[in-house]
């Protein structure tokens, strides 16, 4: 059911990605590697940010700052969490979109205290002086309109529950959410719709159905999306779209009006970083205006007021808070990972 | 010249300075004292009501357990978390176990050290991955498997926001107690002085007095001054015994000495008219000269004591001192006609009212004459003026063409003090000292002044009485 496609894929990035960088031994894995700028002074950086929603902000940062140079590791949310939690690799700023991981990192004493100038930044959106929201980034689902065909685009969850139900000759094996085993996103935002949604179940069996095929990365869906092998993706950061929609005519991209998330990517400073002072200086950097202004142009809506799009009537950020804790649960994530199993792998 | 009264030595710190430093020490005191009550205060208010919070935190942690046919399910609360986290950014760890076996949550999270029941959560404080947590812990059992299970559900938090609640209350009374300690300072000099005025104020009395004013203080004082006030009163009551025996016994010893001194003299008188000895003659006149000069000394220490009865009792009548001048010149007129001494009166014609003692004005102006006359020489000019001011003063100046006054002795109404010039002229040294005293017992104030072109002027002022 999974697709393999993509974890070859990984693979061969990171084969040569350590080849070319001769980086020592690491259990987690890395899918993509780049050096900005050739300053003396490195800051390493370990995030999920796709390269292409970042690489820009980060140029201009080099450019400012001509003595540093930043080595950018990209990573799935829960190599990220394996990384820092259990591996204690060594980065001066990790950032990642899944929220309760940061904050269980927070929590648990991995991030150091630090003062980055954070402007406008909304209390909701930072906790303590570790932890600093860098983007919001609306959980969208995105559609092929080739795919759909004559159907009529579903404008909330229930439209696309009975979507899914009346055309399983049109749908089937061609929807794709986040798979909850290898995402850290994936598993928040079951947790959050399954909180939120209370007809989730219904969606997650109905997809079960359909034969649905499970993602690690938002990347990959959109890049199957794009080639046409499927029709509808669930649950997608928006960031990523934001490559493709606007020169894309086929990507429609669909914000639902029941309710839409939005997560806070969230970035520290980790307790063992050696050159936190740098990290310190780029994290204000990711805060200040015309940096901020690049990230909500791509995610779509600003996470400090005045520096892009004002979030519309639908979008629900979930704030950065100790609430976030109780996702990370193992009797919790176990019972829902169990609901989700049972909904979706049917006999 | 005359001297002020001997200083005391002051001690190190005077009564008012250490007052006030008193007053403010103790205020330092009170807010150090303050800071740390309203700390303590304030951290046991905190950690009551967070307490509370934690609590029934746990509990509602301790509700979500559930037990299902795979075993154990757990649903924990995100908006108690979310709650626990809020006030001051906490750390939040939990953990739920079965005896030492850890079911879900942070690894070697401190345990209870006794059992806690299932409704009421124990509270223990404990230290955790670096942190100073505050735990609450409640037991919930379970049906597994057909076995009754006993969990232990633990939670903790940080608790930065108590502490720095503790703090910024404890900051803000620090402010306050910051504000009243300045305004303790002038507080503390203004409380000192309204201690120490009572005693300023009978400083200001007794120094108030005239000089011979010895009566006993009738001042009110404060409690605390009254055995001051009673021993200045006993010192002032035996001044005045010892005063009066001296004024009683000179009086007397003046009074009789002048009495055999006339008969001396009446003899001395007779045996020069009837003696033609040259030799005999000259020393019976010196002999009459020294005898008139004693008994112008006695009558002038009689004077002089009459005038310190008499301002010790001062009973004003009005007096009208042009025509008491007049008598008084009159009264000098043989001795200067003796001497042929010129006198010019002026402005007696009109009449002067003063309040006064008739009796002691006289004897100040018999003085002033006799002092005139004395130091004029033979056919010699003496002016009396006497003269209104406008400032109601009435004026009397006489003026003499004597040798004037010794440069360097501006005063010369101190008590038996004598020019230094006086030279052969026979005195006492008492008559100016009369004056003077008259002069202030009325209110008034006696000078000598060198005259305009020799000699010298004595100058009486009293003050003229209302009209």
């Amino acid at each position: 059911m999974r697709n393999l496609v993509p974890a070859a894929v990984a693979a061969l990035t990171l084969t040569l990605a350590q080849l070319m960088f001769a980086a020592p031994a690491q259990a987690f894995d890395i899918e993509e590697r780049r050096l900005f700028g050739s300053g003396d002074r490195e800051i390493a950086v370990l995030s999920t940010t796709d390269l292409a929603a970042i690489d820009m902000v980060l140029q201009d940062f080099v450019d400012g700052h001509p003595d540093i140079r930043i080595r950018y590791d990209q990573a799935s949310s829960m190599q990220v969490f394996g990384a820092i939690h259990d591996e204690g690799a060594i980065y001066d700023l990790v950032m990642s979109s899944a929220m309760d991981l940061q904050m269980k990192l927070a929590n648990d004493g991995f991030a150091a205290p630090v003062l980055p100038r954070t402007g406008n930044l909304p209390l909701w959106a930072r906790w303590r002086d570790q932890l600093f929201g860098v983007a919001l980034e609306p959980v969208v689902t995105l559609a092929s309109r080739r795919g759909l065909g004559d159907l009529p685009v579903p404008r909330t969850r229930r439209d696309l529950i009975a979507m899914l139900r009346e055309h399983p000759d049109l749908l089937g094996g061609r929807v794709a959410t986040y798979d909850p085993v290898t995402s850290g996103v994936g598993y928040f935002l079951i947790a959050q719709d399954s909180q939120n949604f209370e007809g989730f179940w219904r969606l997650a069996e109905v997809m079960g159905r359909l034969n649905a095929r499970l993602f690690c990365c938002s990347v990959e869906m959109i890049d199957e999306l794009r080639e046409g092998r499927i029709t509808i993706a669930y649950n997608v950061v928006a960031s990523y779209a934001a490559r493709y929609t606007p020169e894309d005519p086929d990507l429609i991209r669909l914000a639902f009006e029941d309710y839409t998330f939005a997560i806070v990517r969230s970035a520290f400073v980790p307790s063992n970083a050696h050159n936190a002072a740098d990290a310190t200086t780029l994290l204000s950097y990711l805060l200040s205006g015309p940096a901020q202004r690049q990230i909500a142009a791509n995610a779509g809506v600003a996470l400090i007021p005045g520096t892009g799009p004002e979030p519309g009537p639908h979008l629900r950020p979930i704030r950065l808070d100790t609430g976030l804790l109780v996702y990370d649960d193992q009797l919790r994530r176990a019972g829902l990972m169990a609901e989700w199993n049972a909904a979706l792998v049917q006999p | 010249m005359r001297r002020g009264p001997p200083r005391a030595q002051p001690a190190r710190l005077s009564l008012r300075r250490r007052l006030a430093w008193q007053f403010a020490a103790l205020s330092a005191l009170l807010v150090v004292a303050l800071f740390f009550s309203v700390r303590f205060a304030a951290e046991r208010a905190s950690r009551a009501s967070q307490d509370a919070v934690l609590g029934a935190a746990v509990i509602s942690v301790g509700d979500g357990i559930r037990a299902q046919d795979m075993g154990l399910a757990l649903d924990l609360p995100y908006a108690t978390f979310s709650m626990l986290g809020a006030m001051g950014g906490e750390r939040i760890f939990y953990s739920l176990s079965i005896g030492p076996r850890l079911v879900t949550g942070y690894q070697q999270l401190p345990q209870p050290s006794q059992r806690p029941g299932d409704l009421s959560p124990v509270f223990w404080s404990a230290d955790y991955r670096g942190s100073r947590l505050r735990l609450a812990a409640i037991t919930r059992r379970v049906l597994l498997e057909n076995r009754i299970e006993e969990i232990t559900v633990v939670l903790g938090q940080t608790r930065y926001g108590q502490a720095v609640i503790a703090r910024d209350t404890a900051r803000s009374a620090v402010w306050i107690g910051l504000a009243i300690l300045a305004l303790a300072g002038p507080l503390a000099l203004w409380a000192a002085r309204a201690v120490i005025r009572p005693v300023d104020r009978l400083a200001e009395a007794v120094t108030r007095r005239g000089p011979h004013d010895l009566r006993p203080f009738r001042h009110p004082a404060p409690r605390e001054l009254l055995p001051l006030v009673g021993a200045l009163n006993g010192l002032i009551a035996r001044l005045r015994t010892a005063l009066q025996l001296a004024e009683t016994f000179i009086f007397e010893a003046a009074h009789r000495i002048r009495t055999p001194l006339s008969l001396v003299r009446t003899e001395a008188e007779m045996a020069l008219a009837e003696t033609s000895d040259p030799g005999t003659r000259q020393r019976l006149r010196r002999m009459i000269r020294a005898i008139g000069e004693s008994s112008r000394s006695a009558n002038q220490i009689l004077d002089h004591a009459m005038v310190l009865y008499r301002s010790d009792q001062f009973d004003a009548a009005p007096v009208d001192f042009a025509a008491l001048a007049g008598s008084v010149l009159r009264s000098v007129q043989p001795v200067a006609e003796m001497r042929e001494i010129t006198m010019h009166a002026e402005g007696l014609d009109l009449p002067r009212m003063v309040s006064g003692d008739g009796r002691m004005i006289e004897v100040a102006l018999r003085n002033i004459l006799d002092n005139a006359l004395k130091y004029s020489p033979d056919e010699g000019e003496v002016w009396i003026r006497l003269e209104a001011t406008e400032d109601r003063i009435a004026r009397l100046s006489v003026c003499d063409r004597g040798r004037g006054l010794p440069p360097d002795q501006p005063d010369l109404t101190a008590r038996f003090l004598r020019g230094s010039n006086a030279g052969d002229v026979v005195g006492s040294g008492l008559g100016l000292t009369i004056v003077a005293e008259v002069a202030a017992a009325h209110g008034g104030s006696f000078s000598l002044q060198p005259g305009s072109e020799k000699g010298a002027c004595a100058i009486l002022s009293l003050p003229l009485s209302q009209p």
